[in-house]
């Protein structure tokens, strides 16, 4: 018998699973010995059944995905405890102990999984077909007929035309049809595990939709088991039988996904559901409503092409002073080009865009240098937003540099300031980007953004990279800080909770165009048959229950 | 496509004529004169005004530079007492020196650059990108190290000692090789190949350090990459993972780097030239440099001028063929 193979006459037999983990554990290496990704992760999963996993960003659900394909092999990590996999027939395989020869006909066939982020989980120098095609051939050494009709057997089923589709490259295609192709290569193969590690994370809601309907499908179809992980409750809710909550490693709570979402034990666990953006959570009151007829902004006619592809065709709004105006819309729908012309990090093709009156576009050289304190922007991604090279307190501090203040000491003052009054302290100032996490990097650089006491800041998806409980953290930030530095507040944001719990009125935008202007206490109550789409996409806590 | 083409062929006229304007200039503030060297030993005042006049330097240098760009773009009939001769364009003029048209020097000398460069290229290609995935196989381990020294060893020294060395060793120790001597390709294939073939180990060996420190740093970058991960969890051996995969990641950049490194080899290649006794552009250059001849000079920078923006455009179009995202 070989050192792979796994009877434990102690626990049940193994016969009606497919896959049973017990006590797995990765840790990576670290200046002061491993650290502990996960920590003892156990579960039986059967044929057909769906796991859902969840925990914020550092819980280790990622690093147990892959340690449930054996992917930490050559990577330093070490991974303990037993993956034990069984097919009806032949010997259980623990996919810990087993060698790497024998995990690599193993991986694909019997466990295959979708990443989180489709627009680079693909071979960008080979056409998508053909890359579904090799991973078939590899496994089941058929012929290049035989692999192709395979290939468009499964490309058709997940609603993608083979005739049309298979010779194109994966930069043709959307990140939501990428996501499709790569459900697609696991499909050929007919695994009977599929781990999807956050796979609708990087989409937008409809399309989010989509392809967890399609995996809802797959299921039913196939009878495959599903290991889906997410940090979105959400997105867990609506499609697992079980549920295990992670926390720093650890599992701290599992069980039926009914029953642990609705009646929570532990604290963690509803801490997480609470911090979920619900679109029916009563929303907070404003202590000052903002004047109704006071204009800060006004965008007339406004037009912005990109070469031959219109990004805004049209836009009217108006931005009153004092308030925060939500921005919803799909990727591609302008609202980025809208947020960064109100800034004037892009000029308009057509239109115009007044502030307090004021054509942006007549500002030139030093006025538009001068002015430019006013217009001030929160990008999606802190990590990439602050220059890695710099301390955190220089590149808040910067702006204030560029308008003329040389003085050292009132610099570093006014950066430690703000660092302490969005949350951080005066210690950060000296650390570099990344040394702060996520939420810490995205205090900063609202900080950055408050430094020149703006009237207007466009915040750009400003928590979409965030988990639940930090982005529940920024959002109350934001909140506070709009009335002490009297704020007038744009933001954008895909998920239409986020953006209801803050905003007082709401744009929707679609195909470069405002579709619908609406008070966000009424967003739950549309007009327009696209925001209905919209908000119909999103997946609720209670599916469930 | 053609677009490009079209704006790349204007691009390079322009270098061209800037190159010959700089290179004209550079010649007239240079001491010397051209006329006391071609008439030699014994020459009278008349004579050196005669051989002034007859090579045309007795004009001053925006006259000669235009005559110069006109016979280069119209050609040129020369007349020299009761000899005229008819210089078809592309007309370099002649050398002040042998009195052979520039542009027949030119076109006699380059298949043998063309011959040593592609040759090398080849050798210094497999061997450098051969290095580098050997040693990136196994990364970290004895052979990855052995493999880097080795090929960085051979890279940082000077191309005529490899060339000395290759010559001791080859043609004096084990005489397994005679000395290198060019035989045209159309003459006799294997002659040419034999002969060629310490030349181009000589470059190869100097070159290859590049490509192979080029191959191992692109592809274990890519090994980090989103998609090799797709790769590992579908069960792809690691093997195939590099040399299929990976190495794809990495091939625009070598692309690119082969491209300009055989553009500027293709113009003369001075010490592998003269080592090894090769009559190429790089003797060539050297020579009418010594003797201040100016058309020979100038063709052969025009030359080299060329033949760069020409490895430039090919270098731009092999990154759009091996990158489907880049369209040109």
């Amino acid at each position: 018998m070989n050192a792979s193979t796994v009877t434990d006459p102690v626990t049940d037999p193994v016969s009606d699973l497919v896959l049973r983990v017990r006590d797995l554990r990765v840790g990576y290496p670290g200046p002061a010995g491993p650290v502990a990704a996960l920590d003892g992760l156990s579960f039986d999963l059967a044929p057909g059944q769906v796991l859902g996993l969840v925990g914020e960003s550092g819980s280790g659900k990622s690093a147990a995905a892959l340690a449930l394909l054996g992917l930490h092999r050559g990577t330093g990590a070490t991974v303990e405890g037993a993956v034990t996999l069984h097919r009806p027939g032949v010997p259980d395989v623990d996919l810990v102990a087993a060698s790497d020869t024998e995990l690599r006909t193993l991986r694909g066939t019997e466990l295959a999984m979708v990443f989180q982020d489709p627009l680079t989980s693909l071979d960008p120098y080979r056409r998508v077909g053909a890359q579904i095609a090799a991973a078939y051939r590899l496994h089941t050494g058929a012929s290049r007929a035989q692999a192709q009709r395979r290939t468009a057997e499964a490309l058709d089923r997940v609603g993608i035309d083979p005739a049309l589709r298979a010779r194109d490259y994966p930069h043709q295609f959307s990140g939501g049809m990428r996501q499709r192709v790569l459900i697609a290569m696991a499909l050929a193969l007919r695994p009977r595990v599929l781990v999807a590690d956050e796979p609708t994370t990087a989409l937008d809601v409809t399309v989010q939709a989509q392809i967890l309907r399609l995996l809802a499908e797959l299921r039913e179809e196939t009878g495959m088991a599903l290991v889906l992980i997410s940090h979105d409750v959400g997105v867990v809710a609506g499609l697992a039988d079980e549920v295990i909550v992670l926390s720093r490693g650890r599992p701290v709570e599992q069980g039926p996904a009914g029953s642990l979402l609705s009646r929570p034990t532990h604290a963690y666990t509803r801490r997480l559901l609470d911090a979920v953006p619900r679109l029916d959570a009563p929303l907070p009151e404003r202590p000052q409503p903002p004047a109704n007829d006071d204009a800060l902004i006004q965008v007339e006619g406004l037009r912005v092409d990109f070469g031959t592809v219109q990004a805004l065709r049209g836009v009217d709004l108006t931005v009153r002073r004092g308030e925060t105006l939500g921005v919803v819309g799909e990727s591609g729908s302008g609202k980025s080009t809208l947020g960064r012309t109100l800034v004037r990090l892009q000029d308009p093709t057509a239109g115009r865009v007044r502030f307090e009156g004021a054509d942006l576009a007549s500002w030139h050289g030093r006025l538009l240098r001068e002015r430019r304190r006013d217009l001030q922007m929160v990008f999606q991604d802190p990590g990439s937003s602050l220059n890695p090279r710099r301390r955190i307190g220089d590149s808040i501090a910067e702006p204030l540099r560029v308008q003329g203040v040389r003085d050292a000491d009132q610099l570093r003052a006014e950066s430690v300031a703000l660092l302490e009054r969005v949350g951080l302290d005066a210690a950060h100032a000296d650390r570099h980007p990344h040394e702060l996490s996520g939420g810490q990097r995205q205090r900063a650089a609202i900080a950055r953004a408050l430094i020149l006491r703006p009237k207007l800041i466009v915040c750009d998806e400003p928590v979409s990279a965030l988990d639940v409980t930090t982005q529940a953290q920024v959002v109350a930030l934001l909140r506070e800080l709009r009335e002490e530095f009297e704020l007038t507040l744009v933001f954008i944001a895909h998920d239409l909770a986020v953006v209801r719990s803050v905003s007082d009125r709401v744009a929707v935008m679609r195909g470069g165009e405002v579709v619908e202007t609406l008070p966000a206490r009424e967003l739950t109550e549309p007009q327009h048959p696209y925001t209905k789409a919209l908000l119909e996409a999103v997946p609720r806590l209670d599916a469930v229950a | 496509m053609i677009r490009f083409l079209l704006r790349r062929l204007a691009g390079a006229a322009a270098v061209l004529l800037v190159l010959a304007a700089v290179t004209y200039l550079l010649f007239y503030l240079l001491p010397g004169d051209p006329a006391v060297l071609a008439c030699g030993k014994g020459c009278t005042a008349p004579q050196l005004d005669a051989v002034r006049h007859a090579l045309g330097t007795d004009r001053s240098v925006p006259e000669q530079f235009w005559s110069f760009l006109s016979t280069l773009v119209l050609g040129h009939r020369f007349s020299t007492g009761p000899t005229t001769v008819w210089c078809s364009a592309p007309c370099l003029g002649y050398s002040y020196q042998s009195n052979e048209p520039v542009t027949q020097m030119l076109l006699d000398r380059l298949p043998v650059d063309v011959s040593l460069t592609l040759g090398a290229a080849a050798l210094w290609l497999l061997l450098g990108i051969g290095a580098g995935l050997f040693s990136v196989l196994r990364p970290g381990t004895l052979r990855d190290r052995i493999t880097n020294a080795v090929v960085l060893a051979l890279g940082s020294t000077p191309v005529f000692v490899l060339a000395l060395l290759l010559l001791m060793v080859a043609c004096v120790w084990l005489k397994v090789l005679p000395f290198p001597s060019y035989v045209p390709l159309t003459e006799d294939p294997a002659q040419w190949a034999q002969n060629l073939l310490l030349p181009w180990l000589a470059i190869a060996l100097v070159s290859a350090a590049g490509y192979t420190r080029l191959t191992r740093a692109g592809v274990l970058e890519a090994l980090s990459l989103d998609h090799i991960r797709t790769l590992r969890a579908y069960g792809f051996p690691e093997r195939r993972i590099v040399t299929r995969h990976a190495i794809r990641v990495a091939l625009p950049t070598l692309a690119t780097v082969a491209a300009l490194d055989i553009g500027a080899l293709l113009s003369g290649a001075v010490f592998t030239e003269t080592m090894f006794g090769l009559p190429g552009l790089g003797k060539l250059a050297v020579e009418a440099a010594g003797t201040i001849d100016l058309p020979v000079v100038c063709g052969i920078t025009l030359l080299a001028g060329a033949l760069v923006v020409l490895a430039n455009t090919a270098a731009d179009l092999l990154h759009a063929a091996l990158d489907p995202r880049v369209r040109i």
